[in-house]
This record gives C-alpha cells, structure tokens and sequence, in this order.
C-alpha cells in the first residue's frame, strides 16, 4: 500500500509538471484528488489493515494527498501569474503622454511677499493690524505732525474726496489709529499691510495706487538700537542671512531721529556694481523713532513712551528681488505676468 | 543742489579724500548724495592756444584757417566757430586728444586743408548746453587774456572738478548753500571752516541819504536791507566765478547778476539787484499787492496780482514779486551804473503762495521758502557789496538803509548724556558729546552730565531734544549703533480671526483654480455703476469720486471689484490669452450719502470671473468651456468651508445675463450673486462668455464660527435611496431639494441631484430630476421601515408642493 501512495504522488506529480493549463490542472486535481480518485480509495480500504498499519498508512496517505494539492496550487498560481503578466502587457500606456492638467491658481505677487512681511513680524511679535482707505485729514496728516500748511502734503500729491477726506498716502493713519485705541497706556507692536494712493501719472516707476506695510512698535524705554536689531532681522530673514544692512540719517516729519535703510547689494556685496548703480548698497525702507508730537497727539507721554516706526513698499522690494522693470505689472493682471510667481 | 569739490575747498581742507569716499561719508551722515559728475574726466590734451591769425578757408565760405600757438608748437586749425577772431585765447585740443564721448581728436584734411586739432567750445569740453553763457552758446569758449598760451585749460576752466548732487530733505535747508554745505563737511572730517574775509571799501556818502525802506507786512518781511553800489561797469565776471557758477547749474550772464547769484549760493540767502536810475524813487515800501494790481516781470510776463502777494515797491509801483522775481521796469542792463542791492528776509509762507500762484519756483524762491538764515541776510549783501566793489568797479556807499524786526536770536535745547543714550541704546560719555557738538559746530555750556546748547540759526530744523538726539547719533555715526532686540515682555504676534479668515479664502479659491488679481480701486464714472450687486447698489446711491481727478480713467471709487476685474481679462484676451479664471478680495467703499461728508463704509467683498476654456487636454478631446455651474461649484465649495448654506435665487440683475444670474442668499440675507455677464457689456469689454460673482465678506464672516464642533464619525452604516421625479420644466430643483429636506425627518443627512434629464420618453414641457438621499442614525442601524416612511413622506410632499410625480 505505501508502495502504491508513493507512486501515486509520482504519478500525480508527473501530471502537474506536463500541465500546459488550469483545465489540465482542473483535471489532475480530479483525478487524483476526486471522491472516486485513488487516493480515497486507498483510505476506504484502510478497514482492511491492521490496527498497526492503519494509522501509518492513513498518515501517509494525507501526505501525499497533501503533498499533491500543494503541487496543483503551486502550478496554479504559476499558470495565473502568467496570464496576469499576459494582460497585463497589452495593457501597456505611453507614459510620455501629458497629464490630465489640473487647474489651479495661485496669489498675485504683491500677496506673496506682504505675506512673507507680516509672517516674519509675527514671529517678532507684531500684530498685523488694518484701516480704512478712505481717511480723513486728520489721521492722515495732522496725527502725523503734518499740519494743514505742511509742505509735504500739498492738495496736488493726495487724491483728496472733500477738504476733509481723502485716500490715504500711506499706512501710518492705522499706527495713530490703534494708538488711539490704546489711550496711552499699554504697548503697541503693529504691522499694517494695506493699499495706498497718490496723485502720480502712472509710468515705470510710478503707480497712483500702490501698496505700503508699515510698522510701530511703542513701550517703554524704546531705543534705536531696537529698530536697527529688528530691522536687521527682518532683513537677513526676508532677504538671506549674508546681507547687511546699514542706515542712513534722513528726514520725516513723523520720526525724530528718521533713519532709510540700506541692504547690501547681493550681486556684489557691497563692493558696487550695475545693480546697485555703484554703491554696493540698496535702499529698503524708510523708519525712524516715533516724533514726539506724534505720540503725545495719540495719548503718550513721550517722556514716558518712546517708540520706532519703519515703512516698506512691496512693490519696490519685488522689483529689486525680481528684477521686475515696470511697476505696472503689477495691476494689469497680465496672466503671463501674474504665472511667474504664483507659488505660494 | 550741486556742490562743486574745487569750490567747497575753499571753506574746508578736504585733504586728499577722494570725491567717491567724501561722497559716502556725507551720505552716511545725513545729506544723500545722489550723484557724483567729474565734469571733464575724459578730457586731456586740451592747451590754452594763442591765435596768431584767422584768414577764410581758401574752399570755403564758413570755415577760418587758423595758425594757433600752443607754446610749444604751432598749429594749423581749420574752424568753423563764429567768433574765433585773430588775437584770441583759446581752448585747443590736439591731435591725440580725448573729449567727453570718447571722441579723439586727430589730424584730418577739410575741404583739402590740413586741420591739426581742434579749437573747442565748452560743450565740447563736456559743459552741460543749458550753463553755457547764452553768448558763446553757438561758439568757441574765448579765455581772458591772463591766461598762459600752452597750458592745460583744465585748471582754468575747472575741468578738475568734481561735483556732488545732494538729495536735500527738506529738514536741511541749511545745505542749500556752500557755507552750510562747509559746516557739513567740516563736522563730518573734523575739521574747521574758513568763512569768507569780508571787508568793504566804502565811501562817506551814505546810503540813507538816497533811500529809505518802510515795511507794511511786517510778518511776511521782518528784515529788509538796501545797499547802493555806484559807478558800476557791467560786463563779464571773472573766469572763477563763470565756473563755479556753471558746475552749480547756474548760467552766467554779467558780472552784477552772477554776483547776487554767486552769493545767493555762497550763503544761501537771495539777493535782488535793482537799476537804482530806473527805480525811479527815494523809498522802498514793501507791501502787500492792492487787488487788480500787476507787474511785468523780468521774463516780459504781465503778472495779476492778488492781495496774498508781496511785492517790492518804489512807493508807487511794484518793482518786484518778493522773493520771487524782479520787475522789468528796474532791470540791470549793460548799462546800468548804480545799482540797488536788496537782502531781505521773506516769510517762506508767503514766498510759496507767490511761487505757485506764478509758476515761477526759482533758486530764489525755494530757499525763501524754507526758510533762510536770519543771521546771513545782512552778511550776504555785503559780501556782495563787496564782490561788487572788487569785479564790477563799484564804489559802495556806506551803510544800509533797514527795516529790521527780524528775530536773530539762539534756540537753547538741553540735553543729558543718559537720555542720549537711553533712547539711542549707546554707552557715549560726556566728552563724546562734548566733541560732537564741538564738530558741529555748536557751542554749549556743560555742566555733568548737562548741555545746554544754542542752536546756530542755520540750523532751522533743530528745536526740541530729539532734533539733537538725531544730531549726536548721526555724528556719532548709525553704523556705531549696536543691534539690540527691545527689552519689553515680548508678547506673541498674530493675525486677528478676520485676517484669518481672508487668507483661508484666498487660499481657496486658489486651490480651485482661480489666480489672483489685484485691481485699481479707482475706476471711471461709468464703469463704477457696472455689475454692482444688488444689495450694494440699494445703499450706495451715487458713487464716491475725487474732488480733483488727474484723469477719468481713475476719478471714482469702486462699489463693485468687477469692471476693472472685466478690463484685466479684456486686456489678457487682446493679447492671445483667452482661458482665463480670477478672484479678487479687496473693499469696496459705499457711501450712503449723496455728498460726501464722511467717511465712506468699506466693504470687503470677494469677487470672481472666468472666461474661455476652463479645461484643456488635446490629446484625450477633453475640452471644458467655463459656465455657469463650474463658478457655482467653486462659490459652493467657499460656503462648505466656511460652513454656511446658501440658496440661490434666479434673479435679474443690472449688466447680468437675464435667465443666467442667481442672487445668494445666506440666512435670509442677500450676500452677493452669480452669473453671466450680460452678451451686450461682454462685447463692451470684447470678451466672449464670462460667469462672475460677488460675495460679501464681512457678513459671511460675521456669522462664521470660527470654532467648528465636533460631529461624531457615524459608527453605523449610511443608507443610500435614489429618487427620480418627473416635474414640469418650470419648477426649480432648488425648491423640490427644500422641500425634500423640510419632509423627509431628521434622518436624512443628505440630498443632492445627481441627474437631470429632458427629452425622449418624457412628455413635452417636463423634466426629470434625479436625488441622491443619504440617510443615517449617530446611534443604531437604520431599519427599511424607517427609510420607507421617509421616501414616503417626500414622494406625498413633492407631489403636493411642485406637482412631482415618481418617474416609472
């Protein structure tokens, strides 16, 4: 009997190995494995066996029952293998072809870089702070320590609505405006992003609507050591960690001492060249400690209180980063314009 | 204002700095420099030339042939100059000469004549056209006969110098004059300044005796002094003086005017030098202009004058605009012999109406507006007297003849060495500050850690202890100041919820495709009464425009993004670039007022358009044109983020496609629309199909909740029912979707079309709409019976509400 298992599995092995199908497979599975197949037929005959042999030859017989399956499925999985890679070869694509575009849009230039401003004074703890386009005379100038016979603020520069009224030139009107609010007594740390207007014939370098980001930052013992430290951070964060900066005395009617800000050139470090037109340096932005004036006008005592502001143009910084050549790009919404730099 | 190096070496020893190093000092310190000139850097072998004869071309008309000396040779020049003339000294450029434009200068045969140089006018030798001397303008420079034949003109024509353009703010009018300028310089290298030896030759006769000044405006000219000069020979002025004049951009015309002209710059005061013969009188009387009253000025303009100017009179009429212009009828001329020489004191306030009212913004005149030394004018006009004296052939009378009320005095500011450097964040000592005010130039009286220091009347600007505080730190030097982070509590910076909010939008409607724009919210007065929503166009009744627009295109304020968002595509359509989808997130300004008085509510609104193909991809045939539903799904996708629903009823609205347009509505408040632009304005504005909408911000932002709750994650599963309705064409499937949610109980989660369909096997005027109802319960299984008393429920109300029967 253990003869005829063994050259059963044989045998049945034989077949798996000449199988060229399932059907064939199908086939010796039935065969060998069936309820009328041989195997079950050995195990039927068991009765006749001694009660020695039985459990030898009825262990034997489950292994080669066992060991034929295992053949079957082995070549089973062989066989459907093969005929997935089959399928799957004339499944083949052009990987080369393009994809299906998806759509998608992105923020105007001017966004990404006012952006980038408020997030790294954020970080130094300002609070981004906004106010109205349309402001009135006195938020505009008078708060500002521009009074009504000023030079500076000739009806010919503003877009003025009524004697009263006009668009605001700068962003300052939202610094004595929170001041205001803050009725002298507790700190203000403010950024203030937002439109402003001036009475310009649009050209290259000139924009009756642009756009400025401001910042005020007033508390108790102020210094202008604080300005250049904050000031020379925002620079080597926005602009890269080798530029330096310089300032450079120079005049508003809101700040006193009033300060511009250099960067250094990053085509030539300072050591001069086309981009900075020789100086090794870039002008950045304009600050300066907050005028006495301005302070007690908006409820602090200046002998208390002391305080820096600084101003920045988003457009100018983008032309300088960019290399941009007309400052109207940046309102024609040209979409080949707007497409170079909508990654946000 | 143009300072010249050769000109400033004069009031300060500048060493051997070079211009470049002087020029980022005096940047660093406080005055811009904008722009350095090296008037003829490029110019050598340029010689004095003597020549020796002039005869005509023997082959042309217009051209000498001349035989110039140029010390040590002899030249044969052919020149084509008008007023070369035998006996002249000139400017040669020989052969192997280079003039500004590189231009070389070489032996040439003209009209078959050798021509061995070049004889040059000051042009040629890199002066700026518009300084030249208007009588050597079309010719040859001709030097004075002093000059050595055979040197090298630079030195003569101060070719040598450098100049520096400074970009004055308008704090420092102080260095609107070569002596304010010197201080300048003097605190920034250390060093001392030389201030012009000023002594006049007088003669007995005194100048009261001839004139006497009265004053009626007393607060617009608080000083004015008048000097007499007679015997007087008006002609060229010296060479030195021509030239400094030219580098400062200064025209000189004859030695009287270049005068008042050289001291005006000198020391920053104006002065004004009348034909005394012509006055006419014995008095000067300053006063306001009479009404009706007018004046011709020395530029033959007849002037109406209002009571605001202030003019200089002989007693009967005016002679002159104060501080602006003299009058024609007192004019210097060749042959003017005494001459009356005003240094006044003029209110800059007046100068400046006087100014713009005329037109006329001279050298004069700004200064005046900004105020000029008190403590110079008297100082000047004998400076005056005395070049007068020296290069006119004047004799000058003794004594002025005055009006003096003139404030001279010192300001006095105090300020200590440890508020200096509590504000500035420095460790300066008291003899750090003792030697800045020294270098200044101010003197003080210390005590400790005190200075009280008198500020010298040049130095308008300073007047209270930070105008000081900004002195020492610039002396002291902003580079010197440390980096220094503020010592307050450092609170955390943020955005507030709005701003939040504005970025999460904007981000948005990125992410769904539209790219942003960023308009003009000035627009025209027409387009400003376009594509206005409803809910604004109710409130905002006419909208708000500038008092004094510089054009129409930007005279009035938007009350809607969209016309100029429409004009953005239209200009991108003109250029080939047609598939095109924008937003923008900006205010709007809606004044309810039909006359402005106050300030206008600003109305953050977002705003959208798209146009052209939305979805392209050749190669597989998929083409999408934008529509009305694909900018419905992205406005739909904004309330789902922001967790608000809104309906959107089929509305007209101005400019707006009549059966495209839909107004929103959130909690039963309008809060902007959506549709298409109506065909006619689309052709305006030459754009095929536009979809556009207009949201408020502020309202939706109002009522966003900006902490959303937690909905529990259903545990059980969804069930999912269809529902097809057969309805007429008219009905909306906006309202059978209301009522399906009113009917079918709190089970249902959700509802939404999932197909319409029209045509074959419907009957005609019907259509059929399809829903999807999703049903589930937070807390067990749902059973049939339950979902079957809803479908139920909805079949018998759409049925009562729109007429809906079950398609079979």
């Amino acid at each position: 009997m253990k003869e005829r298992l063994h050259s059963l599995q044989q045998e049945a092995e034989q077949k798996v190995a000449e199988a060229k199908n399932l059907a064939d497979l199908q086939q010796v599975r039935v065969s060998y494995l069936g309820k009328k197949g041989p195997i079950t037929e050995v195990l039927r005959g068991m009765g006749k066996l001694s009660k020695e042999e039985r459990p030898v030859i009825g262990e034997l017989a489950n292994k080669v029952r066992e060991a034929i399956a295992t053949a079957i499925d082995e070549k089973k999985e062989a066989f459907e293998a093969a005929e997935l890679d089959k399928k799957l070869q004339t499944e083949q694509i052009d990987v080369t072809l393009p994809g299906r575009p998806v759509q998608v849009g992105g923020p105007h230039l001017l966004t990404n870089i006012v952006t980038e401003i408020e997030d790294l004074f954020i970080g130094m703890g300002f609070e981004v702070r906004e106010g109205p386009e349309v402001e009135t005379d006195y938020y505009n100038f008078e708060a500002l320590n521009l009074p009504k016979d000023h030079p500076a603020r000739d009806m010919q520069d503003s877009f003025y609505i009524t004697e009263e009224l006009l668009l605001r030139t700068h962003t300052s009107p939202v610094q004595a405006r929170t001041m205001n609010e803050f009725k002298g007594n507790k700190p203000v740390k403010m950024i203030c992003p937002g439109k402003v207007y001036r009475r310009d014939t649009d050209d290259a370098t000139h924009s009756h609507q642009f756009t400025q980001v401001e910042g005020l930052y007033v508390d108790k013992d102020v210094r202008m050591s604080d300005l250049k430290g904050v000031l020379n951070q925002f620079a080597k964060q926005f602009f890269g960690e080798e530029r330096e900066i310089r300032l450079r005395p120079s005049f508003f009617p809101f700040t006193e001492p009033s300060v511009e800000m250099d960067i250094s050139c990053k085509v030539c470090h300072g050591d001069g060249c086309s981009v900075c037109k020789k100086t090794g340096w870039i002008e950045i932005l304009g600050g300066g400690m907050v005028h006495p004036d301005v302070l007690q006008m908006a409820g602090y005592d200046p002998k208390v209180y002391s305080g820096f502001a600084f101003g920045m143009g988003p457009e100018r910084i983008a032309m300088l980063k960019y290399g941009i050549d007309d400052i109207r790009h940046f309102y024609t919404n040209d979409i080949r314009f707007l497409k170079q730099y909508d990654q946000a | 204002m143009l300072v010249s190096l050769n000109w400033l070496k004069k009031y300060v020893d500048l060493g051997d700095i070079t211009p470049e190093a002087l020029a980022d000092k005096i940047s660093k310190t406080g005055i811009e420099v904008e722009s350095i000139m090296h008037i003829a850097e490029q110019s050598t072998n340029v010689v004095v030339g003597y020549v020796d004869s002039c005869e005509q071309h023997p082959n042309a008309d217009k051209l000498n042939l001349c035989q110039v000396d140029v010390g040590n040779e002899q030249l044969q020049i052919i020149c084509g100059a008008p007023n070369i003339a035998q006996g002249q000294k000139v400017a040669v450029a020989k052969p192997g000469a280079v003039l500004p434009g590189n231009f070389k200068i070489k032996k040439a045969k003209l009209r078959g004549v050798e021509s061995q140089g070049m004889i040059c006018s000051l042009q040629e030798l890199g002066v700026e056209e518009a300084y030249v001397p208007k009588d050597i303008a079309d010719g040859i420079f001709v030097f004075p006969n002093d000059v050595e034949v055979g040197a090298d003109v630079a030195s003569y024509l101060n070719l040598d110098d450098a100049i520096l353009e400074l970009g004055l703010t308008p704090n420092r009018s102080d260095a609107l004059s070569m002596l304010g300028v010197a201080y300048e310089v003097a605190a920034i290298l250390d060093e001392p300044v030389q201030l012009p030896d000023v002594t006049v030759p007088t003669i007995e006769e005194e100048v009261t005796k001839h004139i006497s000044v009265s004053v009626e405006a007393l607060e617009a000219n608080p000083y004015y002094g008048a000097f007499l000069i007679k015997d007087i020979q008006v002609g060229p002025s010296p060479l030195w003086m021509r030239n400094y004049l030219m580098a400062a951009g200064i025209r000189p015309i004859n030695n009287v005017v270049d005068i008042t002209n050289y001291v005006l710059l000198e020391y920053g005061q104006p002065l004004h030098a009348f034909d005394f013969d012509k006055f006419n009188s014995n008095q000067v009387v300053v006063r306001q202009a009479n009404e009706k009253e007018t004046i011709v000025t020395l530029d033959d303009q007849t002037r109406n004058l209002k009571p605001e100017h202030l003019v200089i009179t002989n007693g009967k009429e005016a002679t002159a605009l104060a501080g602006v212009m003299g009058g024609a009828n007192s004019e210097v001329t060749e042959s003017t012999t005494t001459v009356l020489l005003e240094a006044a004191y003029f209110d800059g306030k007046t100068v400046r109406i006087v100014a713009k009212d005329h037109q006329l913004r001279s050298e004069s005149s700004t200064r005046f507006e900004k105020g000029v030394d008190p403590n110079r004018v008297e100082k000047a006009g004998l400076r005056a007297c005395q070049l007068l004296a020296e290069y006119a052939n004047g004799t000058v009378l003794s004594g002025i003849a005055t009006f003096d009320q003139l404030d001279k005095s010192e300001k006095q500011v105090t300020i200590t060495t440890s508020r200096i450097n509590d504000r500035l964040g420095t460790t300066i000592t008291d003899h750090d500050i003792s030697i800045i005010l020294e270098r200044l130039g101010f003197t003080f009286e210390q005590s400790g850690e005190t200075f009280v220091v008198n500020i010298p009347t040049r130095r308008q600007d300073i007047s209270i202890f930070e105008d000081m505080l900004e002195e020492v730190a610039r002396i002291y030097g902003y580079d010197n100041l440390p980096y220094t982070l503020p010592k307050g509590g450092q609170q955390a910076g943020r955005l507030s919820p709005v701003q939040k909010l504005k970025r999460q939008v904007k981000q948005y409607f990125e992410g769904a495709g539209l790219m942003e724009a960023i308009t003009y919210s000035l627009t025209t007065k027409e387009r400003a009464k376009l594509l206005v929503s409803p809910e604004i166009k109710e409130k905002a009744v006419t909208p708000v425009r500038l008092s004094m627009p510089m054009s129409e295109e930007h005279s009035t304020l938007r009350i809607s993004i969209l016309p100029e968002m429409l004009a953005s595509l239209s200009y991108n359509v003109a250029r080939k670039q047609q598939n095109l989808g924008y937003y923008e997130v900006g205010s709007v300004f809606v004044s309810e007022e039909t006359e402005v008085t106050k300030q206008p509510d600003e109305k953050l609104r977002a705003s959208g358009a798209i146009t052209g193909k939305w979805v392209t991809h050749a190669w597989q045939q998929e083409v999408k044109e934008a529509d009305f539903f694909l900018l419905k799904g992205i406005v739909e996708g904004l309330f789902e983020r922001l967790e608000l629903t809104a309906t959107y009823k089929q509305a007209v609205i101005d400019d707006m496609h009549p059966g495209r347009t839909a107004q929103i509505i959130v909690n039963n408040v309008p809060v902007g629309f959506i549709g298409q632009v109506h065909p006619r304005l689309q052709k305006a504005f030459d754009l095929k199909d536009t979809y556009v909408f207009d949201l408020d911000l502020d309202y939706l932002f109002a009522i966003h909740s900006d902490e959303p709750s937690f909905t529990k994650i259903p545990r059980y599963p969804t069930v999912s029912r269809d529902i097809a309705l057969v309805v007429s064409e008219q009905v909306a499937a906006g309202a059978v979707e209301e009522t399906i949610k009113a009917e079918a109980g709190e089970l249902l989660h959700d509802v939404h079309v999932f197909d319409l369909y029209q045509g074959e096997n419907l009957p005609e005027g019907k259509k059929s709409l399809a829903f999807n109802l999703l049903y589930s319960n937070p807390d067990r299984t749902l059973t049939d019976e339950e979902v079957e008393a809803s479908y139920q429920a909805i079949l018998a109300a759409v049925k009562s509400n729109h007429d809906a029967e079950l398609r079979g």
